[in-house]
């Protein structure tokens, strides 16, 4: 199968059609901007937490298919996770699209494994980490994550 | 002019990309090499390469020739009057910059005013804008209407005392509008105004004269001519480039140094400081052959039938929309593909061999202007064909299909 195909499968298309947890919570007691300059993808994350539970997390903004589907897929990975769970999932989810993370015997990443095509794809993989690096960035309230700089996966891979 | 003649000439379109022949439709970016460009290249460095302007041995000549060589090739290729007024840059963002600092930044006060247009680069925005923040100098730009063409009324208006530089692109590389630079070189000279025109996207497809169009600087890149990357060129006025100043200093850009005083060179050598890319310059010299052999008029006359062609095919497409619809156009077509990302677009044709760009051109102000995030942007070279135009209109519905 082709890079392509492996990316643009069914479930990744409908969660950019139908994008969930898409929008604002109210009253969030977290949240971040994300962007990506290169795409003009851009997200603001909302987040609610308790202690160190993710009780909930919403999304909203503009971007290409993988950066959305992505965005909508974290946030029904990561609600009711806590803290430490999401990180070493986001961590993962890193790995596998920078392919620094063996596969073989991968069992947390779930259904998140449909953006392991991505890692053929160099210039899409920041696209496909963006939602993760706002996560990160809304956890430890900073309020606006990059996909360039520091947080630059290509560099760091 | 024939194309399958022209693509024998080009190594790199015989590739395959995912399986598929490679269809390359990003020439506004960067355009590919003929043979005898890249023979020239190989030639230089096999039996020609020294350092110029120094030494009195074989080589050091043989190298400082063909140097000068490819310079009097860019002024022909510009109807120059002299080659002095050719200076070698990195290409045409450095020319930009050296037009900044040795002009902009030795003349220019708070105050004055620089006109600059809805459609630039950002390498002819940024620099102004640093010599903006530096000096207190005011930009001001022409705004452009829903087509992408340059309002001229607006411009005209833009005029005043203390307007000291038109800084203006010749063709857009985001939309391919052609702007009618010599009415508005014109223009600016009633005033009293010198003009920068940004060539980079123009000096591919159309015959070139500077003396004609009256511009005091032309900038542009080999490499969108099918040159070398590293090398371009700024063309300027000899009485303007005597009265600028140096931009960079060192080696070959001096008469005598002390520690106490430098006396510059002679324009262009001036503005050369350091040892350029000789053997990127050798190469332009021979991109410039290449084209002139082929005839610009004839470039732009079939790029011209491909772009009204790729034109009327495209619309022929449900959900697409033209960026970009200018009378006057270069052979780039920039388009959305409604509900899908341009990003998107751009890795689902590549997985079927097609090159396209896709993202902001590095001209935000124009994405700004039509308020998208980015734009596709197929452009065309004359080594492109119509049936690549139709592997490109067959890509674009699998794109729609995936989408769907």
């Amino acid at each position: 199968m082709s890079d392509m195909r492996m990316m643009y499968q069914e479930v990744i298309l409908d969660h950019n059609r139908k994008p969930r947890n898409y929008g604002r919570i109210e009253g969030a007691n977290h949240h971040a901007d994300g962007h990506n300059p290169l795409c003009g993808d851009s997200i603001h994350l909302t987040m609610d937490m308790e202690d160190d539970l993710i009780r909930a997390v919403a999304f909203e903004g503009e971007g290409c298919a993988i950066c959305k589907a992505s965005a909508s897929m974290m946030t029904g990975a990561v609600k009711g996770l806590k803290v430490g769970e999401a990180e070493d999932l986001a961590s993962r989810f890193r790995g596998m699209t920078t392919g620094t993370l063996d596969m073989k015997d991968e069992q947390r990443l779930g259904r998140l494994r449909v953006f392991e095509g991505v890692k053929d794809l160099p210039s899409r993989v920041k696209c496909a980490i963006l939602p993760w690096h706002t996560l990160l960035a809304a956890i430890h309230s900073v309020q606006a994550a990059s996909s360039e700089g520091k947080d630059d996966p290509i560099q760091e891979a | 002019m024939n194309p399958e003649v022209i693509r024998a000439d080009f190594p790199i379109l015989d590739m395959k990309v995912n399986g598929q022949p490679l269809v390359y439709l990003d020439n506004a970016a960067s355009s590919q090499m003929p043979q005898p460009v890249i023979d020239r290249l190989m030639r230089y460095h096999t039996s020609e390469h020294a350092n110029i302007h120094r030494a009195v041995h074989y080589l050091s000549e043989t190298a400082t020739r063909e140097f000068e060589s490819a310079r009097e090739k860019v002024r022909s290729f510009l109807n120059a009057r002299e080659s002095r007024e050719i200076i070698f840059t990195r290409g045409t963002t450095e020319a930009i910059n050296l037009a900044m600092h040795g002009y902009g930044r030795a003349f220019l006060k708070a105050g004055d005013e620089i006109i600059l247009s809805a459609l630039e680069h950002h390498s002819n925005i940024v620099p102004w804008q640093m010599l903006a923040h530096e000096k207190g100098v005011i930009l001001k730009v022409i705004p452009m209407d829903d087509d992408g063409v340059l309002i001229q009324e607006e411009f005209y208006k833009l005029f005043n005392a203390n307007t000291r530089l038109l800084a203006l692109t010749h063709v857009s590389n985001a939309l391919g509008t052609v702007n009618p630079i010599k009415t508005m070189i014109s223009h600016a000279h009633q005033y009293g105004v010198p003009v920068l025109i940004d060539g980079a996207q123009a000096a591919p497809h159309k015959a070139l004269d500077v003396q004609d169009l009256d511009c005091d600087f032309y900038a542009f890149s080999s490499h969108k001519l099918c040159g070398p990357t590293g090398i371009g060129v700024l063309y300027g006025k000899a009485e303007l480039l005597e009265r600028m100043q140096p931009y960079q200093g060192g080696g070959d850009m001096i008469l005598s140094v002390t520690f106490e005083k430098t006396d510059y060179n002679v324009i262009p050598h001036k503005f050369e400081a350091g040892t350029p890319a000789i053997a990127a310059a050798v190469g332009l010299g021979a991109a410039i052959d290449y084209l002139q052999a082929v005839g610009l008029e004839n470039i732009d006359r079939y790029e011209q039938g491909l772009l009204d062609y790729a034109t009327v095919r495209i619309r022929e497409l449900d959900r697409i929309r033209i960026v970009g619809t200018a009378r006057e156009k270069a052979a780039v077509l920039s388009f959305e593909v409604e509900g899908v990302h341009p990003h998107d677009v751009g890795t689902i044709l590549n997985d079927y061999g097609i090159a396209i760009r896709t993202g902001h051109h590095c001209a935000q102000p124009v994405m700004q202007r039509f308020k998208v995030p980015a734009t596709a942007r197929a452009s065309f070279a004359f080594y492109n064909t119509r049936s690549e135009v139709d592997r490109l209109i067959e890509g674009i519905i699998r794109v729609q299909g995936i989408f769907q």
